[in-house]
């Protein structure tokens, strides 16, 4: 060896993961959409922001509650009626079966990554130190109580109660 | 890329302090990559970090926090204990090993 690489003895390069400057952040995401395919991105997101040791709030209203209602959060469905951006003729997704075929499909990418479905999901979330927060006029609508809930929702809330917690967060709505 | 010292050694790592080249890792070293964040490796912080550095050799990828809980069979709850904040880039620095590519 005739040369040897610079090292800094003294100063070791080490990541700055704790600096009071990146603490501190909060995340509010509004939830209002019931379909397969609009739930995965609050879910992915709020993860994401959890990871990185920002505080996040999930917030599910109209037909976000189908994310969090025991009876369907299960059965979240995707159709490509409405959604040109299946890039498939949108009368066959009229047809008899096609909703379910598109969910079944889009249930196996997923899963085929590696990604939990919706209950886990917010189990995960809910394990990584997220609230989930449930829309006090959408329980009322539907004639839901905390008892048709997914367990781990914190509380049934109305918007301004939300507004409050998330008082200087950045907000998502999808 | 820069070079640092790190139990006794030059260490090759990015601006960010991640090694470069997983293969300059020994458990040695994992320790005191630890320390310099601020975490006393434990049974059970050991278990986490083994389990990353066994999966990246077969998969070529660090794992995400969801693959060490659910295949390292380690609680989610309990990796934000053990490495409080920000778990998967935490276990991943201490394993010597890249941020993990995956989103979940």
């Amino acid at each position: 060896m005739t040369t040897t690489a610079p090292t800094d003895t003294a100063n070791a390069i080490v990541p700055d993961f704790d600096s009071p400057e990146r603490t501190g952040r909060k995340l509010a995401i509004i939830c209002s959409k019931g379909n397969l395919d609009m739930a995965y991105p609050a879910l992915i997101l709020a993860n994401a922001a959890l990871g990185e040791g920002v505080e996040t709030h999930l917030f599910f209203t109209f037909w976000g509650f189908d994310m969090i209602t025991k009876s369907t959060m299960a059965d979240l469905k995707f159709t490509i009626i409405g959604n040109t951006a299946t890039h498939m003729p949108q009368g066959l997704g009229g047809l008899p079966g096609m909703t379910a075929m598109a969910t079944s499909k889009m249930k196996k990418t997923i899963a085929a990554l590696d990604v939990p479905d919706v209950p886990e999901f917010l189990e995960q979330i809910v394990a990584s130190g997220g609230h989930l927060w449930a829309c006090r006029m959408s329980a009322d609508m539907n004639h839901l109580t905390e008892a048709d809930l997914y367990d781990e929702v914190e509380a049934i809330i109305s918007a301004t109660d939300f507004i409050e917690k998330t008082d200087g967060a950045q907000l998502l709505f999808i | 890329m820069p070079v640092t010292t790190m139990a006794g050694r030059p260490i090759q790592v990015n601006d960010e302090g991640f090694l470069t080249d997983a293969d300059e890792w020994d458990e040695a070293l994992g320790a005191e990559l630890a320390a310099a964040i601020g975490i006393t490796l434990t049974d059970e912080h050991w278990k986490a970090i083994r389990f990353l550095r066994e999966d990246f050799a077969e998969q070529g990828e660090t794992a995400t926090l969801r693959r060490v809980s659910t295949r390292g069979e380690i609680p989610v709850k309990r990796l934000f204990e053990l490495f409080p904040q920000k778990p998967t880039k935490k276990m991943a620095y201490v394993a010597g090993l890249p941020k993990p590519r995956g989103c979940v």
